[in-house]
């Protein structure tokens, strides 16, 4: 039994998210294989292989590879995946649009986003925003999932030593064409990857409120985050949003200013270690799951944690 | 063209959903349901590409249970021409439902799948990429903007680093995301209109699809409480508890 794992990259480096999806890979067992698909993607497969625990690198690199569209990824997914018994990928955005595809073409279920494994068959995902906890068994012969990151910790990026196979792109396809990205652009570490992550929701009032926030993110080396409510007011870019269907975290330390706590929202981050809340409003359901909620106007809190925080690092 | 979009009757996203005592899955009985919060934002998309004259039929399609038929009327409120019910009572995973889409894309020969990018309920986001592979169609998922024209639809997704932009061949499958549009609710003199739209029903056997499920849910349970709830006098205080208590800065 050998487990293939779609390592998510930027073809220079790794995404950390493939690590934690290394780990899941490892706890269901059997050989761990890493595929490496994308256009000049050695330094990505190099990477690929040094992470511990991996048995094998496939590199599949091809011009038909350089944006990932899941048309032409799926179907070298699908040629590769009789070979195992599980393929996994990511429950990012990337992970999420492709892998769905792979499972309809092998005719088999996808379980998407698990968080833990009981066994090789049998999974624990979160359903109903992480309300509520399945355990699902497949009876399928190739098991497709995708893996919730905060579930797994990351595997170490060092002290594996696989080899590298290159190995032929699939299919070429004219489905679909990649025209253009806008990429936010930031020196803060990732919002899924952060240790600690301040966000703000519909209380902050306007965008420019949010430099407050990114102030605190860089004293505090954090990444800044955002509801849907500020989302979808326009206050900062989609690929702020925490919540149910936005991005899933769970770093060390999580404050969530003026973000009265929809479940939605708490479907999003209620597994971080350690929770802050600042909220004008007492009775806002953001205070039972904080573990330090502090009630009062975020305008003045905000400088006042800035300054604190000033003190207390130096 | 013709544009196929399928709605998903879901409990409503206000309601707190219970975890049964059995384990056996979540308390429905006297639940307030709805459509997919998603799924509205694929018939308002419809609609409005009807509306700017690029649409000329929409068709609403849920599978499920009779009271399915509730959602479709609500789309049909919204603005739908007709509905079409596969009627089961089997629960249906994504696969089944993507295989049973196929099976009316092949009769209906739509230029254009819109569905949501995941239902509320079961949180998969799998049915729009399932359906999309069955067909071999492309598919842009995740979609905050689509622009159809010269038999090719533009599509502007979201993703994890912001926004990416593909051109799909028609046909295609496209799956919404919260910012594609802001749906409209329903007119009373639509709601009655509604009434009057046709809805055709079949059943998973008249389509030939097998809907036997792949995976066993053997339980379900509710997630570990968090213990919060403790409050802080002031940022000196926060800060202090975050050092030296809870040691995270």
């Amino acid at each position: 039994m050998a487990v293939l794992v779609f390592a998510e990259h930027t073809n220079s480096a790794l995404k950390s998210a493939t690590l934690n999806a290394v780990t899941a890979a490892a706890a269901i067992g059997g050989d761990v294989h890493l595929l490496v698909a994308g256009h000049n993607a050695r330094p990505a497969a190099e990477a690929a292989a040094k992470i511990a625990g991996v048995a094998k690198v496939l590199l599949a690199d091809s011009a038909t590879y350089e944006h990932l569209l899941a048309e032409s990824v799926a179907p070298l997914v699908v040629k590769l995946a009789p070979g195992y018994s599980h393929v996994l990928a990511t429950a990012t955005t990337f992970g999420k649009n492709f892998m769905p595809r792979v499972a309809a073409m092998l005719d088999v279920a996808q379980i998407s986003e698990i968080q833990s494994v009981v066994s090789p068959d049998t999974f624990v995902r979160p359903i109903y925003a992480g309300n509520a906890l399945a355990t699902v068994q497949s009876k399928d012969a190739i098991k497709v999932i995708t893996v919730r990151g905060t579930g797994f910790a990351a595997a170490a990026a060092e002290g594996g030593s696989a080899r590298i196979e290159t190995i032929e792109a699939g299919p070429v396809t004219d489905l679909a064409r990649f025209v253009g990205a806008e990429l936010s652009k930031s020196e803060r570490p990732e919002l899924t990857a952060a240790r600690i992550v301040i966000s703000g929701g519909r209380g902050m009032q306007s965008g420019d409120n949010f430099h407050m926030l990114d102030k605190i993110a860089d004293q505090l080396g954090a990444a800044v985050g955002a509801s849907r409510a500020a989302v979808d007011a326009g206050f900062v870019p989609n690929d702020y949003q925490v919540g149910q269907t936005g991005k899933i975290v769970a770093p060390e330390l999580y404050i969530a200013v003026g973000i009265s706590g929809a479940i939605q929202h708490l479907a999003g981050m209620k597994d971080s270690k350690v929770i802050v809340a600042i909220n004008k409003d007492e009775e806002a359901p953001i205070f039972q799951i904080a573990d330090y909620g502090v009630v009062g106007d975020l305008f003045k809190l905000v400088p006042e944690l800035s300054a604190e925080l000033a003190k207390v690092k130096g | 063209m013709k544009v196929l979009v399928a709605v998903k009757r879901v409990i409503d996203y206000n309601v707190k959903v219970r975890v049964k005592a059995d384990k056996t899955g979540v308390e429905t009985a006297n639940v307030k349901m709805s459509m997919n919060p998603f799924d509205e934002i694929a018939v308002e998309e419809a609609i409005r590409l009807k509306e700017a004259g690029i649409v000329t039929e929409i068709v609403a399609v849920s599978l499920g249970v009779q009271q399915c038929q509730e959602t479709i009327r609500t789309a049909l409120a919204m603005g739908a021409d007709r509905g079409i019910h596969v009627l089961t009572d089997a629960a249906l995973e994504p696969l089944a439902v993507a295989k049973l889409l196929k099976a009316l894309c092949d009769k209906e020969q739509p230029q254009l799948v819109i569905l949501g990018k995941q239902a509320i309920d079961d949180d998969c986001s799998q049915t729009g990429q399932m359906l999309a592979a069955l067909l071999g169609w492309s598919q842009g998922t995740f979609a905050s903007k689509v622009k159809i024209a010269d038999g090719a639809a533009d599509v502007t997704r979201e993703v994890d680093g912001g926004l990416e932009t593909v051109t799909l061949k028609l046909p295609a499958v496209v799956t919404t995301d919260l910012r594609l549009n802001e749906p409209r609710y329903a007119s009373l003199p639509n709601i009655m209109k509604a009434k009057k739209k046709p809805i055709d029903a079949t059943s998973p056997a008249d389509l030939g699809v097998d809907v036997t499920p792949h995976l066993t849910v053997l339980k379900v349970e509710e997630p570990p409480k968090r213990q919060g709830g403790k409050k802080v006098g002031s940022i000196a205080e926060l800060v202090d508890k975050l050092k030296n208590e809870a040691r995270v800065i």
